[in-house]
């Protein structure tokens, strides 16, 4: 029996507004506990939600970004249930008119592009967090969280392997963050992915029931869950069982799935309008203002890449891997850099460096000005790219520029045609081996005579012009 | 001085006769020694002194209003900071407020000084006052009778002069049944005119807070103080600041006043259809033309009403489940036992029936069938009533279909109950403004009230009619004999 997995992500993305959806109180991470609530968070009596605006903005930024429409009057609905880190009993949420409808998200899973259709986006509030450590045996909560503006992101079931899910969920991730609505950060919460996985045979066109796997905050998690999930309704199936319709969790450590809750436990949320706001009404003008002001998306920014600086398909797709850095790698083009020579310093020198210290873009102690002004020394010809290799490690440990570190070393290369010569002539005196194989046809040995002086110019002198000489000289 | 107006108060301050201290503490005095008819809840006399304090200081350095120094009864629905805010029920007999409802911030501004927090019905759900932790509220008029809900206390206050002013809260009719049984005067504006902001919710799309006073003008100032757009309430409206009183001397002549036919049908008791009528008859006499209307659905507004607020009232009170603050059980082992005991704990009988059925009405199966169809019902009682303002400026009709009944009377049959909103929940389903205004007696000698409905921020047209009747009638002087 052939057997093909059914995938379907629902994707909560916190929204990067200073203040929670439906009040006033900060959603910065890492304060302690239930400091950042206001009377509306902690669900007093007599509260009552305000709409922010920025969060309304950020899922607007979504639907265009993704070609999904914007509905121009959507609804709040109240999700009741209790529990205790969900102060109201009720989450604010939307059920039957959610702010965006449709859509797409492009993957690549190796050479194959494929599109996932998105069902919908809509805005609801997080709930708080139930903290197990440290609380003598109890659980306590913290009600920091309540309230933090999500995004929830639902595809629709076209995903047919654990591979295009992640591919999925990197590409979603990738554009929240690129287009700055939500920071991305899995460790801290801010991407939380819910999965739906069923199995049927291969070529039926009937759904299998599906179970649900919550809450997962990292893509390498996510590929084991599925996998073994699907695996094990398939053993489920073939082993004569039916699967049962359940929410499950998966456990890192043990990497397998279990229950959460079954199908018997599962709530009745008794959705309906929330009489405490009214319906949002989105007009033309706002959606034409959230239009003009959104930065430009990662597609038209590789096209416009390739085009403009005349970078290559690998080098544009590279460079526009994050906004940072295709912020970074255009500011260079802007303060003089040659494109091509900007690019191979950004892929190179400075993203190993980066990775190394386990650095973004963003913290790069050398600003793209900054490394601009180095490789425009290079492009000059002040000094040659070996050493500007060794002044960039210098002005990322100094923060000192380019140019005073040139001048404090003495690190101007060589081009003075004189001095070259009369340094080459030592070398060829010095040498007369590696001379007399370069003249009996052995050109490699021009490769020691190179070293040799650059040696002797201590680094300094200019290498074509070593090269010109030097063959001119042997010739 | 307990039967001075509000004006007449606000000048005796301000001819210094009488210190807001002095006032306060007569009221006070007052109220202590009606103690029986348990309409306060809290009275804490350190704080009243701050607020009178503070009035006093206001009137001293000339930043006072015409309401600065009076005093004021407070609805224990109203958080207010440092108060024990109760909402008549034990599920917050613990629960000091940590802020201030919008429309306490408004009265501290304006000056008043609380006498205290009112008795009412538990969580705002009765039309009798008898469903308070706290006991029921006696009527000051007789004292074997009930003085209507929820809003029993406030008005309570207000008849035994024990306060001039009280705030109240109206989401099927609980400041005007309440006003109606207790003969004083009472009002509940347009939807969206007072902010919910710290007005502990029963059902978020039918509340909305209005004044109770011994006349309309005193209505007028004390909603000038309550009303106005708040940014914090997302079902607050924008309305321009109004003076509610700058119409209360426009004559009437030529004010179509409607009559609902359905409102004159069976089940109106004789002797109220009869005090109603006289009312309605003064306001001929005073130029108003009368025409019959008609609100074909008024029954419906009964079952329409008895699904929507259960519904959102079993939602607003989720929040009750004894984690934060209010009530938790003091044993239990787990936290479902903790939900099932703390909220059974808390919540009095009538309280758990309407999260019941508000519940029932919204789940999976029954959800198109109960809450929908009520909300299209909605729809159609609000078109009846636009229907009728084609003919009328105003509606004029009955309260209640009896004068108050006798404490205990009504409590073995809960529906029994529902069925006396029969003229106010339509008010709240459409969000127009209702008031209620004292139109003389019962043959047993319990008040009746006349009931105005007017279109939508019609709220100084319909003072304007109260306060005419009230130029020519007395009623509304009449204070019960305590």
């Amino acid at each position: 029996m052939k057997w093909e997995v059914v995938i379907g992500l629902e994707v909560h993305t916190q929204l990067s507004t200073q203040s929670k959806i439906f009040s006033r109180a900060s959603t910065a991470y890492g304060a302690e506990p239930n400091t950042q609530t206001s009377v509306v968070d902690v669900a007093m009596p007599g509260a009552l939600p305000v709409m922010n605006r920025g969060a309304v903005e950020r899922a607007i930024q979504l639907g265009l970004a993704i070609g999904g429409k914007i509905n121009r009057k959507s609804i709040f609905a109240r999700k009741n249930y209790f529990y205790p880190d969900l102060p109201k009993g009720y989450q604010i949420s939307q059920f039957e008119l959610p702010v965006v409808e449709g859509g797409v998200i492009e993957i690549q899973v190796g050479d194959v592009t494929k599109k996932i259709n998105v069902t919908r986006a809509h805005l609801e509030e997080d709930a708080g967090k139930s903290v197990h450590e440290d609380c003598n045996g109890m659980t306590g909560i913290d009600l920091n969280r309540a309230g933090t503006p999500l995004l929830e992101i639902v595809s629709e079931p076209e995903m047919r392997s654990a591979a295009e899910a992640v591919a999925y969920a990197k590409a979603l991730h990738s554009l929240v963050t690129w287009i700055g609505i939500c920071d991305g950060n899995m460790q801290e919460g801010s991407f939380r992915c819910d999965v739906n996985v069923s199995v049927r045979p291969e070529g039926q066109a009937e759904f299998g029931t599906r179970r649900e796997i919550k809450n997962l905050n990292s893509f390498k998690f996510m590929e084991q869950a599925i996998k073994f999930e699907t695996q094990w309704q398939i053993d489920q199936i073939e082993d004569g069982h039916k699967i049962q319709q359940a929410t499950i969790l998966f456990d890192p450590d043990s990497g397998e799935t279990r229950m959460m809750r079954s199908k018997e436990d599962a709530h009745d949320y008794r959705y309906f309008p929330d009489p405490d706001l009214p319906p949002l009404c989105i007009s033309e003008d706002w959606i034409e203002r959230v239009r003009s002001e959104m930065t430009e998306l990662p597609q038209l920014m590789r096209e416009r890449f390739s085009t403009q600086y005349g970078l290559s398909a690998y080098d544009a797709s590279t460079l526009t891997s994050s906004k940072d850095m295709a912020v970074y790698f255009e500011a260079m083009v802007a303060a003089g850099a040659d494109a091509k020579l900007a690019a191979n310093w950004i892929m190179g020198d400075v993203s190993a460096t980066l990775n190394r210290e386990e650095k973004s873009i963003g913290d790069s102690p050398v600003s793209a000005q900054a490394l601009a002004a180095l490789v425009k020394r290079v492009m000059d010809n002040t000094i040659n790219n070996k050493t500007a290799k060794d002044v960039l490690k210098k002005m990322w440990e100094s923060g000192d520029s380019a140019d005073s570190i040139i001048e404090r070393d003495g690190l101007k290369q060589t081009t003075d045609t004189g001095a070259i010569e009369a340094i080459i002539d030592e070398v060829l005196v010095a040498n007369p081996k590696a001379v007399e194989e370069y003249k009996s046809g052995k050109l490699a040995a021009i490769n020691s005579l190179m070293g040799q002086c650059m040696k002797a110019s201590r680094g300094k002198a200019n290498p074509a012009m070593v090269t010109e000489i030097l063959t001119k000289k042997l010739s | 001085m307990i039967e001075k107006s509000v004006k007449q108060l606000s000048a005796m301050l301000a001819a210094k006769e009488i210190s807001a201290v002095e006032m306060a503490s007569e009221y006070l005095a007052r109220a202590k020694a009606m103690a029986d008819l348990n309409a306060f809840i809290t009275l804490d006399e350190d704080k009243t002194l701050i607020d009178a304090q503070a009035a006093d200081t206001m009137l001293a350095n000339g930043s006072a209003g015409v309401l600065t120094g009076v005093p004021i009864a407070q609805k224990d629905i109203f958080c207010q900071q440092g108060w024990k805010t109760t909402c008549g029920s034990k599920m917050l007999d613990n629960f000091v407020s940590p802020y201030d409802a919008n429309v306490i911030e408004l009265c501290r501004k304006a000056g008043l000084v609380t006498l205290g927090r009112t008795n009412m019905d538990e969580f705002a759900m009765g039309s009798s006052n008898e469903n308070s932790f706290y006991g029921a509220v006696k009527n000051p008029w007789d004292k074997t009778a009930v003085p209507g809900g929820s809003s029993g206390g406030s008005a309570a206050a207000v008849a035994a002069r024990l306060t001039p002013i009280a705030t109240a809260t109206d989401t099927g009719g609980s400041i005007r049944q309440p006003a109606a049984f207790c003969g004083v005067t009472g009002i509940k504006p347009t939807y969206g005119i007072v902010s919910r902001f710290g007005m502990i919710a029963f059902a978020s799309s039918l509340d909305q807070g209005g004044p109770i006073g011994k006349s309309a003008e005193d209505c007028a100032l004390l909603l000038n103080v309550m009303a106005g757009f708040d940014e914090r309430d997302s079902t607050s409206l924008e309305h321009a600041k109004e003076d509610y009183s700058r119409n209360l001397n426009t004559p009437l002549a030529g004010l179509r006043i409607g009559v609902p036919k359905e409102y004159f049908a069976e089940g109106l008791e004789s002797d109220v259809a009869a005090a109603v009528l006289a009312a309605i008859e003064e306001y001929k006499k005073l130029g108003a033309i009368i025409v019959e209307v008609s609100l074909p659905n008024t029954k419906l507004s009964i079952p329409a009403y008895y699904v929507i607020a259960p519904a959102e009232a079993s939602s607003n009170l989720s929040r009750f489940d004894g984690v934060r603050y209010g009530h938790r059980a003091a044993d239990y082992s787990g936290l479902t036992e903790m939900y099932e005991k703390s909220r059974s704990e808390g919540f009095g009988a009538e309280v758990k029936r309407r999260i019941l059925t508000g519940t029932y009405v919204l789940s999976h199966g029954y959800y198109d069938a109960y809450y929908l169809q009520a909300q299209k019902i909605r729809r159609i009682i609000a078109n009846d009533f636009q229907a009728a303002f084609e003919l009328c400026d105003l509606i004029a009709g009955p309260v209640a279909p009896t004068a108050a009944w006798n404490l205990g009377e009504k409590n073995a049959d809960p529906t029994a109950m529902y069925l006396e909103d029969i003229y106010t929940l339509a008010v709240n389903l459409a969000g127009l403004p209702g008031m209620s205004l004292p139109a003389g007696f019962a043959a047993n000698g319990r008040p009746v009230g006349l009931q105005l409905i007017g279109n939508y921020f019609s709220e100084a047209k319909m003072l304007n009619a109260a306060y005419q009747l009230q130029q020519v009638t007395d009623w509304h002087t009449r204070a019960p004999s305590l």
